[in-house]
């Protein structure tokens, strides 16, 4: 029988100022099928799905649903059509329970019977094998319920065309099994599915045709059963882009940061950083690979002091021109003051930059007075030096502002960059950790960044260098560390690996010997 | 099916502003007070019949109209001022401080209780001093219960300094019942009324010469503190992003705790000046609510104590007003409320129209020059 696209996408392209999210995207996606998106951060794959689901407007194309055109211009307009969205970010309400916050919004006929939605719930429940307490408050839930909750409020409404936003980022393998029979016998009941994910294993475990986006462009789809990991791999992160980035060869590199069993939870109590050992070497830029939130900002903050660590690990300091120091410092358990007291002299470019590396409402001389502001004894803070620190960083990386007192918040995001780099450099660091350091910049402004960790480089700083375009990565950095889902699933030398290795090993999960 | 129509822009849009120069920020000052004065003029003379003119007139003769009213402006604007420059720390690190009236309520009933335990025994000069000590010191301790349990277990500071508000009130309803003076009256009356014993002496031939200059001193200490001192630079930080603090190494709930007992010690001594240098009683109305009017002065003034100057004088000039023409064109206390009302509300207003811009449907987006 001839079968109508659920929906079908085409030429969707949608703008936020100069970047392109999406451009000119054409999608179908089919009843009774589980379609995974596949795409390397920032490729548009939320983008799109959000405006299936109402949350963004496309600046051009056509949605249609069933085959017929639609506008989608709310979240309610979408659940007319039948199209429910699960966020990666739970939109619950803490104090009410599951069935309140299923009901919520809905605008129902007749007096809030809660019973009759508990019943309603549990039939849902029951057909596709869910397990859910209706008067369960959501914040006795854990995350897998909450989840769980939000998949039943969209099919409670009716949908039968539902996107999953990484369902499986917060959830324990077994969860995520549970999850995915749940979606099998979604798709025995007719419904379409959509799921974002970066885990290469889930994709070929429970999809049935993948979708990849690179840089907001459809590069294509096939059957799951004709692609390989590997194959895919390449749709996703392409050919290497030469990008002619100055890089030297190390200079006599020294150890500088051993880190050993480092192992971190959030608050939350979800393992963010499994048992991570490697070594820094002054002298050299280290590369940080891996998909969001694989416990990049995890590590940079231990090493920091600004995350509380799991016993049992270890974070060796040798400061340069000292190789008779065997012992060198122990970092952990020691808070950012007591590790500059202890004389490491460690520089920091955090990926949020207003609201941790900098004081937004403070001008550039106030915001150089951050790391400086302690020195002398009197109670007074002096202020001719970090004033011609910024005049100095002003004129050497070309910050366009109004003057050191201007709030720096107001500043774009490229010269903020600038400023908090610039402040962090001018500390002479044995030890420099960026996060996300080109993110927003153009393309100079990127270059400049590069230059200036070459430079720390050559100086024997140990420069840590976390990214998320792998082109800048193998170019830029001398070994790579890749991480996924909070392990170290490799170190390559960046000069002689490829990107598809880099790609494989970020959605590379360990299935042996996992913890539970 | 919903047909939706999102091409429309809406009449009127408000776009936060780039910055704003200084000269022009005055200009929608003044232009405020100027339309203000208008809009209360309209109103006045809808409801009364009066002339304005005259109102405004009798408005200025309730704050400044005889060396006494001047004198009474003046010492309330000072008690005021001292408030505010207590709160200025604590909100500039946004640390919601509202029980600045507990904070000067506790300062005043251990002035009071010092007052008359040791009016006798000890000289003026001395008694002060030690009054002041134990005001700061109840103050400081009425402002560091809220701040050590936010830094410890992360309670709602509004709450609890709110909360610390009522104690403050019952331990002070309790003391006056302690110490009533004449029996029966429940008050605890004028304190050593025959000796003066623990009052502020007269400077310069003022009553309320040392009230003036202990606040202003204050005032300046607070303004070089909070701008050129390393712990006023810890407290924008922590105000502005207590992650930003944490990674500079400055510890949130150690500068939390500081700055509360700091803001609370001032507070403190607000009460001892009101006491010993003003009502030379206690009752459960001494603080009268400016614990709370402070909150605007210091939030007008964005911190800045020497601005606080201007805005409690404001503030304070304007109740006097109120009175004085209530008594004399024999209004209700309600319609000269409604006029302080109207002038606040304009002043408040145009703070607005500083940080933001209306812009007309239609209308090209202009940049502000």
């Amino acid at each position: 029988m001839e079968t109508v696209a659920a929906v079908q996408l085409r030429n969707i392209t949608k703008r936020f100022g100069k970047v392109v999210a999406n451009n000119s995207v054409s999608l179908d996606i089919n009843r009774g099928e589980i379609l995974s998106l596949l795409g390397e951060n920032g490729s548009g794959k939320t983008t799109l799905m959000n405006m299936l689901a109402g949350i963004y407007f496309p600046d051009e194309g056509e949605i249609l649903v069933n085959g017929q055109p639609v506008i989608i211009a709310s979240p309610k307009d979408a659940f007319d059509y039948g199209i429910g969205m699960i966020h990666q970010h739970f939109k619950l309400v803490d104090v009410f329970t599951a069935a309140e916050n299923i009901v919520l919004g809905l605008e129902e006929e007749g007096k809030l019977d809660l019973k009759a939605t508990a019943a309603k719930i549990n039939g849902i429940c029951e057909k596709y094998g869910f397990q859910i307490d209706p008067n369960k408050k959501i914040y006795d839930m854990s995350v897998s319920e909450k989840q769980t909750v939000e998949i039943v409020k969209v099919l409670y409404r009716g949908a039968d065309i539902l996107i999953l936003d990484e369902p499986t980022a917060v959830l324990t393998p077994q969860e995520t099994d549970r999850l995915f029979d749940v979606m099998r016998n979604m798709k025995a009941d007719g419904k379409a599915m959509i799921i974002i994910t970066h885990k290469l294993h889930e994709v070929m475990d429970v999809s049935d045709r993948v979708a990849v986006l690179r840089k907001g462009k459809y590069i294509g789809d096939v059957a799951t059963k004709d692609t390989s990991p590997q194959a895919l791999t390449d749709m996703m992160v392409g050919h290497a882009v030469t990008l002619n980035i100055n890089r030297p060869d190390p200079k006599d590199p020294t150890p500088r940061l051993e880190v050993s069993g480092l192992t971190v939870y959030d608050a939350m109590g979800v393992k963010r950083l499994d048992n991570v050992t490697f070594t820094a070497m002054g002298g050299e830029i280290l590369g940080i690979a891996g998909i969001a939130g694989s416990g990049q900002k995890e590590l940079l903050e231990s090493i920091a002091g600004l995350q509380p660590i799991s016993p049992g690990a270890s974070i060796r300091y040798r400061p340069i021109g000292h190789p008779e120091d065997k012992d060198g410092t122990e970092l952990v358990g020691k808070t950012p003051l007591q590790i500059k007291q202890a004389g490491v002299s460690l520089a920091f470019v955090p990926e949020d930059r207003l609201g941790m590396g900098l004081v937004g409402t403070m001008g550039m001389t106030g915001n150089m007075l951050l790391r400086s502001y302690r020195k002398g004894h009197g109670i007074f803070t002096d202020r001719k030096a970090p004033k011609k620190l910024a005049e100095e960083v002003l004129t050497e990386l070309d910050v366009v502002t109004p003057s050191v007192n201007f709030p720096v918040r107001r500043l774009s995001g490229g010269n903020v960059q600038k400023v908090l780099v610039g402040r962090e450099i001018a500390q002479e660091p044995s030890v420099l950790m960026t996060a996300y350091a080109v993110r927003g910049l153009d393309i100079n402004t990127s270059y400049t960044i590069y230059n200036l960790l070459t430079e720390q480089k050559l100086k024997g700083v140990a420069v840590v260098y976390v990214g998320e375009d792998l082109d800048v990565l193998l170019e830029l950095c001398d070994r790579i560390l890749v991480l996924c889902g909070g392990q170290v699933s490799g170190i390559v030398d960046a000069r002689t690996t490829t990107k598809e290795e880099v790609g494989l090993l970020m959605t590379r999960f360990k299935k042996e010997g996992e913890p539970a | 099916m919903s047909t939706v129509n999102h091409t429309q822009e809406p009449l009127l849009r408000i776009a936060k502003r780039d910055g704003i120069s200084r000269p022009k920020a005055y200009v929608i000052r003044i232009v405020a007070v100027v339309l203000s004065l208008v809009v209360s003029g309209i109103f006045i003379f809808a409801v009364t019949k009066l002339n304005p003119v005259e109102v405004y007139k009798a408005i200025f003769d309730g704050a400044f109209g005889t060396s006494r009213r001047s004198w009474v402006t003046i010492r309330d604007t000072m008690m005021l001022l001292c408030i505010g420059v207590g709160l200025a720390p604590a909100f500039k690190m946004k640390f919601w401080n509202i029980g600045a009236e507990g904070q000067v309520l506790i300062g005043g009933v251990v002035t009071a209780g010092f007052m008359r335990a040791f009016g006798g025994s000890i000289s003026t000069p001395v008694l002060l001093v030690i009054m002041a000590v134990v005001s700061l010191l109840a103050g400081c301790v009425w402002g560091v219960i809220p701040a050590a349990f936010k830094a410890k277990w992360g309670t709602n500071e509004t709450l609890f300094t709110l909360m610390m508000n009522y104690v403050a009130i019952q331990i002070t309803s309790y003391c006056v019942a302690l110490w009533e003076n004449p029996i029966g009256s429940n008050t605890v009356g004028v304190i050593n009324q025959q000796t003066k014993a623990g009052w502020f002496p007269a400077v310069f031939g003022q009553t309320y010469g040392l009230n003036v200059i202990l606040v202003l001193a204050l005032t300046v200490g607070m303004f070089i503190y909070l701008k050129y001192s390393k712990q006023g630079y810890e407290i924008s930080v922590v105000g502005d992003s207590q992650n930003t603090a944490r990674y500079a190494g400055i510890s949130v709930k150690k500068v939390t705790v500081r700055t509360m007992a700091i803001s609370g010690a001032i507070c403190g001594l607000a009460g001892f000046i009101a006491v010993a240098g003003a009502s030379h009683t206690i009752s459960t109305s001494t603080a009268g609510g400016r614990g709370f009017t402070a909150i605007i002065v210091a939030w007008l003034a964005q911190f800045n104590t020497f601005v606080m100057i201007l805005i409690s004088l404001l503030l304070v000039f304007l109740q006097k007003g109120a009175i004085q023409i209530a008594s004399q064109f024999n209004l209700n206390d309600y319609a000269s409320n409604i006029i302080t009302g109207i002038i606040l509300f304009f002043i408040l207003g145009s703070e607005f129209f500083i940080n933001y811009r209306v812009i007309l449907r239609g209308k090209k987006e202009v940049e502000a020059k």
